[in-house]
């Protein structure tokens, strides 16, 4: 047994397939349940007053669309080093996701940021490395669009993303010497003494669980969409052969 | 590899096109700038630095689908590729022909556009060390972009889509160098830490490029 069986495509349909209701199931459960006690049951901050409750969404999101990339990262490296179709597939399945994520992080950024900063947008370096993030999640899917070949496209694709991804942490640091912030700090890291409170904590965490599970639960069903429609293709194929 | 060298900057002399096209292309950015923003001589000489960075890495990107177009619809990137040289030796030459005929121009020019943009007196050095420094990342840059688009018809705008991203980090400390040289603060870091950006894109880059080439010519 070793997780490299899961690269036989019909071994990956036949084991996430009737895992993926449960997936998505637990995801909606846990999405609802941070969100409905996040809004409902926990108090107003005494200073933000009942805007700080975007963060249920905004938190979580933006993890997940860095979080995505890195996924993306490995499963562009399994790719290249051995050559296993699901892994590429499961990367350009993650892209759109991640995508989604960095606009959700965003919206809900400058929606909380109105109020509080009383500004939509600062040129702030965590806002800037996200729109350039956005920026590489773009390129990596028109790359994806535009080729015709799929292994050429998953070839590429992942040697941009490995690429991307030197200089996606390039730009992070750099726009940290271009312009001061404007950002909290975290608040969520497991090392330090000061987090955010217990109240707003667990809610938060349930709502992240519950963001994992939906990106793992889109990319699962992205990657059936794209194992089926090459299924489909060569099935055409071969009709038009006989 | 020289030979190679010699034969791009004589095919981009020669043709046409490319070699100038770049330089009047930054010539009328920086015009159209004060048609845009309005005249004052003030205001110009804030954003001067910027604007001619921005420039520049525009002048530079409109010439980057030339470096392989050619030699690939003609057949000779194949032969290149199973020439007795890496290809990563081709495809420096390649990013190094493409900065003398597109980088180089445009550093020499910068500081006369600067005069329209009344660039302040002490800027002028820093704004030229600062494009002499960050051109050639550039043009290591785009060609792994186009490298990447080479198999593509009608890439051009893939191309700026995929490598404007990358240009980030060097245009922060390019603009950020050329900016303190102009209000005369201290340049050292941004200088430093640009001149890491080019040498380690020229030091690491050329092997992803030649990779994604294999790729494509495969």
């Amino acid at each position: 047994m070793s997780i490299w069986q899961y690269a036989n495509p019909k071994k990956f349909m036949d084991t996430t397939g009737p895992l993926l209701p449960w997936i998505g199931g637990a995801s909606l459960l846990c999405i609802v349940t941070g969100l409905v006690w996040g809004f409902f049951f926990t108090p107003d901050d005494y200073r933000q007053g009942s805007t700080v409750k975007i963060i249920y969404l905004h938190v979580p999101s933006a993890l997940m669309a860095i979080n995505a990339w890195f996924m993306m990262l490995v499963a562009s490296l399994i790719w290249l080093i051995r050559r296993h179709h699901v892994s590429a597939l499961a990367a350009k399945a993650a892209a759109p996701v991640g995508a989604t994520m960095t606009v959700i992080a965003l919206l809900t950024g400058a929606i909380w940021g109105q109020p509080m900063w009383g500004t939509w947008w600062a040129w702030d370096p965590r806002l800037t490395s996200f729109l350039v993030l956005f920026l590489f999640y773009l390129g990596y899917m028109a790359l994806w669009a535009a080729i015709e070949n799929d292994d050429t496209a998953a070839d590429l694709t992942s040697i941009l993303c490995l690429v991307g991804s030197v200089f996606a942490v390039l730009s992070r640091y750099a726009v940290n010497f271009w312009n001061q912030g404007l950002h909290q700090g975290a608040s969520l890291s497991l090392d330090k003494e000061e987090n955010v409170a217990d109240v707003f904590y667990y809610p938060l965490l349930v709502s992240i669980a519950g963001f994992v599970l939906l990106f793992i639960f889109l990319v699962f069903l992205g990657t059936h969409t794209e194992i089926r429609a090459r299924r489909m293709r060569a099935l055409l194929a071969r009709e038009r052969m006989v | 590899m020289i030979a190679l060298l010699v034969r791009d900057l004589r095919l981009a002399v020669r043709a046409g096109g490319g070699f100038g096209l770049g330089l009047a292309f930054f010539l009328i950015v920086v015009v159209l700038v004060p048609f845009g923003v309005g005249p004052e001589s003030g205001l110009l000489s804030k954003i001067a630095p910027g604007v001619l960075w921005i420039g520049a890495l525009l002048a530079c990107l409109l010439s980057l689908d030339r470096i392989f177009a050619l030699d690939w619809e003609d057949g000779s990137l194949d032969l290149l590729a199973t020439a007795p040289v890496p290809l990563e030796g081709i495809v420096s030459m390649k990013a190094l022909a493409h900065w003398l005929t597109t980088g180089l121009p445009l550093v020499l020019a910068a500081p006369a556009l600067g005069v329209l943009l009344s660039l302040p007196q002490q800027g002028y050095v820093w704004l030229v060390a600062s494009l002499a420094m960050g051109t050639p990342a550039l043009s290591v840059i785009g060609t792994f972009g186009a490298a990447l688009t080479v198999g593509i018809k009608r890439g051009g705008l893939l191309l700026s889509l995929l490598v404007l991203p990358l240009y980030v980090p060097t245009l922060i400390f390019g603009a950020e160098v050329a900016r303190r040289g102009a209000e005369g603060f201290e340049v050292m870091t941004p200088l430093l830490m640009l001149g890491g950006i080019t040498f380690g894109t020229l030091a690491l880059l050329p092997f992803a490029s030649a990779a994604v080439l294999r790729i494509n010519l495969r």
